[in-house]
């Protein structure tokens, strides 16, 4: 291009720019024929507008119907959604014995009493750190599968997948195949269609119902739960639930579906960023596809034409609607479910499979070169995943640890800082503490607390008086409970102001036991 | 705009800017977006119906609902009355020595009363009710109780008040002014006796005659006090107004005694129940003597006759 100071005044088309000089079109083409610096390739501030073109602020909403189509990947989208939905659905009703003293239920958040129960596994507000690590994993879990396996992640497993690949079964049961729902939408409003969408936004509000159903079923005991609720009885916070989620369900399932992915959704865009060169991407081998020509052209120039047969399946059978012949673009979510097709139609006209399969750019480069292709679970090794998987294990191989480990006895000691002592009639001196003792077994136990390194120290509480002063006490904590107890501790008039400690021990099998260091005050005079 | 063009790859306009060669694509918004910003403004103007919206002069436009800040807060307000309701009709209901029977209540009522102290008794008592030996408020977490400390006494006293001009007849006593009955060492004498009462001086036969004559009858022949009087306990550790020598001189020669307002004309009775509670839980608590717990099952109503009287 020109010096910028010194702007050349010859008129130029600039639909057509030259460079090197060949003569590009400044037209949109497919990604898969254009010049990879077609991208970035330096637009120079003192250029002319290189193309006027009506303003066009707003895009209306391309429908998709997509096809039905059967195939490895298709069957494997299947098995997905069956376990996914399955352990959303059935998880509440899963029954853990806990004893007579916790909830049954394996899963359960119970926000009221702020536990949260997992199987074995009991959570107290104060272990918050398991969740947050078990965020962290997920966080991490998706750097994993992303560097990986690319947006595995949305073609199979997000909610958002699951759920409107459930709602399009749902229009193919109800409505036919991509040609009839296609027929449909285009025929004017008479009873039959009236009566056929009724019927189908009935069947989608109903799954939507029991999705925002299930998900209140976590936050309570499931069986009186559904019981208090079609009893109308239940709290208002559970109907309010229900009804923001059936609604959201239906909104972002029945009818935005893929505008989420596209619009919406934030992943997309951080995947993009953390997908590289060696990430399993879908990819149309352009080199082998193009360019299109149909099997009787090809029969009649052989050679001149690539495999690709241009009988769009691919388009027709995804679930965001995007021709995947253009390349990684942000509405792929990788489902797969036009290598099925492609695969199929491969398989009918005779060629090779593999025209659209799971490949990294980097293969894709070598292939393209006419090297041999690699398998793509070589893909899966490499250091950049192993050193996220090594992170992603070491987090919950260290949030077991810190699981098995736990002590399920623990205490707090706060002393009284005003007034830090006093004196007691016979001349001792007594300070006061607020112990908590926190039993996280589910059954009461018996703990002894005793005093350590207080010479001539005794101590009574709120429930034991002070005629039965000593230096161990033994109170009985709940189950699954924190009990407060105020503790005044006495020691004799000479005593000086010194360190010392509590001590709690479980007086039972486990032996479990804590220590708190903490501080006798006493008058600095004597 | 300057230097539009579509972008080959994407086949998508850019917006004409351009940053050292990094341009940007001018994406087409969902048409259905439009739509969600026109609800928002349909939203907006029913929000600016239903509820305050618009600032005039004083105040701004109050909105259908009569939705207020002031008026939320007055109900929730009204709504944590009522949640405390039922605890507050039990603790009225419930005979104040009867409080430790019911552990719930009485946790609850500690916690109200340890409210209500900080508001009605810290400005005396200290906000750990430690009490202040220089102005001789009573320590109330220690042992020593003038006017006794299982929870009918605390409960009278509290209810009552201590020394008030009113017809009440208990929680009334004067120390005599002993300035001029005594001669220095018939005051040093005294003062020895009363400090070996616990342990502190020598004893001395001189001050212990003094002591019988005038204030054994009191303060009780050994020094142990007399809580129908509030007549303090000397043979302990605890002065309530100091421990010297000097000070327990300026006592007898020109004694201070202290004074409390009958917190039962300020404030409601389950109040001073809570307040009772609290009190008592600050580790000083003492049990009932048996046969004042007996008079109170048997006659409720005699209860404030018998308390207080150890």
């Amino acid at each position: 291009m020109g010096n910028p100071d010194q702007p050349d005044d010859t008129k130029r088309d600039w639909a057509v720019t030259v460079e090197d000089g060949i003569a590009k079109s400044n037209e949109p083409v497919s990604s898969a024929v254009a010049d990879p610096a077609a991208a970035t390739r330096r637009h120079e501030p003192h250029e002319p507008p290189r193309e006027t073109l009506p303003e066009k602020l707003y895009e209306a909403r391309k429908s998709i119907h997509n096809k039905r189509i059967d195939g490895p990947f298709r069957r494997f989208k299947w098995f997905v959604m069956l376990v996914t939905l399955g352990i959303y659905y059935v998880t509440p009703w899963l029954r853990w014995d806990r004893g007579p003293y916790a909830p049954d239920q394996a899963v359960l958040v119970d926000l009221a009493n702020r536990r949260f129960y997992m199987f074995g596994i009991e959570i107290w507000p104060h272990e918050f750190y398991f969740v947050a690590g078990l965020l962290i994993m997920a966080g991490i879990g998706l750097f994993v599968i992303t560097s990986a396996v690319g947006r595995a992640w949305c073609g199979y497993a997000c909610p958002q997948t699951v759920w409107t690949d459930l709602f399009q079964h749902i229009d193919r049961f109800v409505d036919g195949d991509r040609n009839a729902r296609i027929r449909l939408e285009n025929a004017p409003w008479t009873w039959g269609k009236v009566f056929r969408r009724g019927f189908k936004w009935s069947i989608y509000l109903a799954i939507g119902f029991v999705t925002g159903g299930a998900w209140i079923l976590y936050f309570a005991d499931a069986p009186t739960l559904c019981r208090d609720f079609f009893a109308l009885e239940a709290a208002p916070v559970a109907y309010i639930t229900v009804a923001v989620l059936t609604l959201t369900t239906v909104t972002l399932g029945g009818f935005m579906r893929e505008q989420v992915c596209i619009y919406m959704c934030p992943w997309p865009r951080i995947q993009t960023a953390m997908m590289d060169e060696k990430s399993l991407l879908v990819t149309y081998k352009d080199w082998r596809g193009e360019p299109r020509g149909s099997v009787k052209k090809a029969a009649k120039n052989p050679g001149q034409f690539g495999d690709c047969i241009d009988c769009t399946q691919c388009v027709q059978v995804c679930p965001t609607g995007i021709d995947i012949r253009e390349g990684p673009q942000i509405g792929c979510i990788t489902c797969a479910l036009c290598i099925d097709a492609c695969d199929k139609v491969m398989k009918d006209i005779g060629r090779p499979r593999g025209l659209i399969d799971y490949a990294t750019l980097e293969d894709c480069e070598r292939e393209a070169a006419g090297e041999a292709s690699k398998p793509a679970w070589r893909a899966l090794l490499r250091p950049r995943t192993m050193v996220y998987f090594t992170i992603w294990a070491g987090i919950g191989a260290a949030l077991l640890f810190a699981l098995g480990v736990r002590t399920h006895t623990e205490m707090t000691v706060a002393p009284d800082r005003n007034p830090p002592f006093m004196l007691m009639s016979d001349g001792s001196i007594r300070n006061s503490f607020t112990l908590k003792i926190r039993n996280m077994e589910s059954r009461p136990r018996d703990m002894e607390i005793a005093l350590d390194g207080l010479d001539g120290g005794v101590m009574w509480t709120d429930a034991i008086g002070r005629d039965e002063a000593a230096a161990t006490q033994t109170v009985t904590v709940a189950a699954d409970q924190v009990r407060t107890i105020r503790a005044y501790v006495m020691a004799p008039r000479d005593a000086k102001t010194q360190d010392f400690a509590f001590t709690v021990t479980s007086l039972d099998e486990q032996r479990e036991s804590d220590r708190v260091e903490t501080r006798f005050d006493a008058p600095e005079t004597q | 705009m300057a230097n539009k063009r579509i972008d080959q790859p994407t086949g998508t306009e850019t917006v004409g800017h351009e940053w050292d060669g990094i341009e940007e694509l001018n994406t087409p918004l969902p048409r259905w977006w439009l739509w969600t910003f026109y609800l928002t403004i349909i939203f907006a103007i029913g929000y600016v119906i239903a509820y305050p919206a618009w600032p005039m002069i004083d105040r701004a436009t109050s909105g259908m609902l009569g939705w207020s800040s002031r008026g939320a807060l007055a109900q929730e307000m009204t709504a944590a009355d009522r949640a405390q309701q039922s605890f507050r009709e039990q603790l009225a209901a419930i005979d104040v020595v009867k409080l430790r029977d019911n552990p719930e209540l009485m946790q609850r009522a500690v916690a109200g009363g340890a409210a209500a102290f900080k508001v009605n008794c810290s400005q005396c008592h200290g906000s750990g009710a430690a009490g202040s030996q220089t102005l001789g408020y009573p320590n109330l977490n220690d042992d020593d109780w003038l006017w006794g400390g299982d929870l009918a006494a605390i409960h009278y006293s509290i209810d009552r008040g201590i020394r008030q001009p009113d017809d009440n007849e208990k929680r009334q006593s004067v120390m005599p002014a002993f300035d001029g009955a005594f001669d220095s060492a018939q005051l040093d004498a005294v003062t020895q006796h009363v400090l070996s009462l616990s342990g502190n001086a020598d004893p001395s036969a001189a001050g212990a005659q003094i002591y019988a004559d005038n204030c054994a009858a009191c303060h009780g022949p050994a020094g142990q006090g007399d809580r129908v009087q509030g007549a303090p306990r000397l043979n302990d550790q605890i002065w309530l107004r100091g421990g010297t020598a000097a000070d327990i001189k300026r006592q007898i020669l020109n004694p201070k005694m202290g004074a409390m307002p009958a917190w039962g004309e300020r404030l409601d009775p389950v109040t001073v129940k809570m307040l009772t509670a609290y009190v008592y839980s600050l580790g000083g608590g003492e049990e009932a003597q048996a046969e004042i717990s007996d008079s109170a099952e048997t006659q409720p109503e005699a209860e404030a006759g018998n308390d207080g009287q150890p």
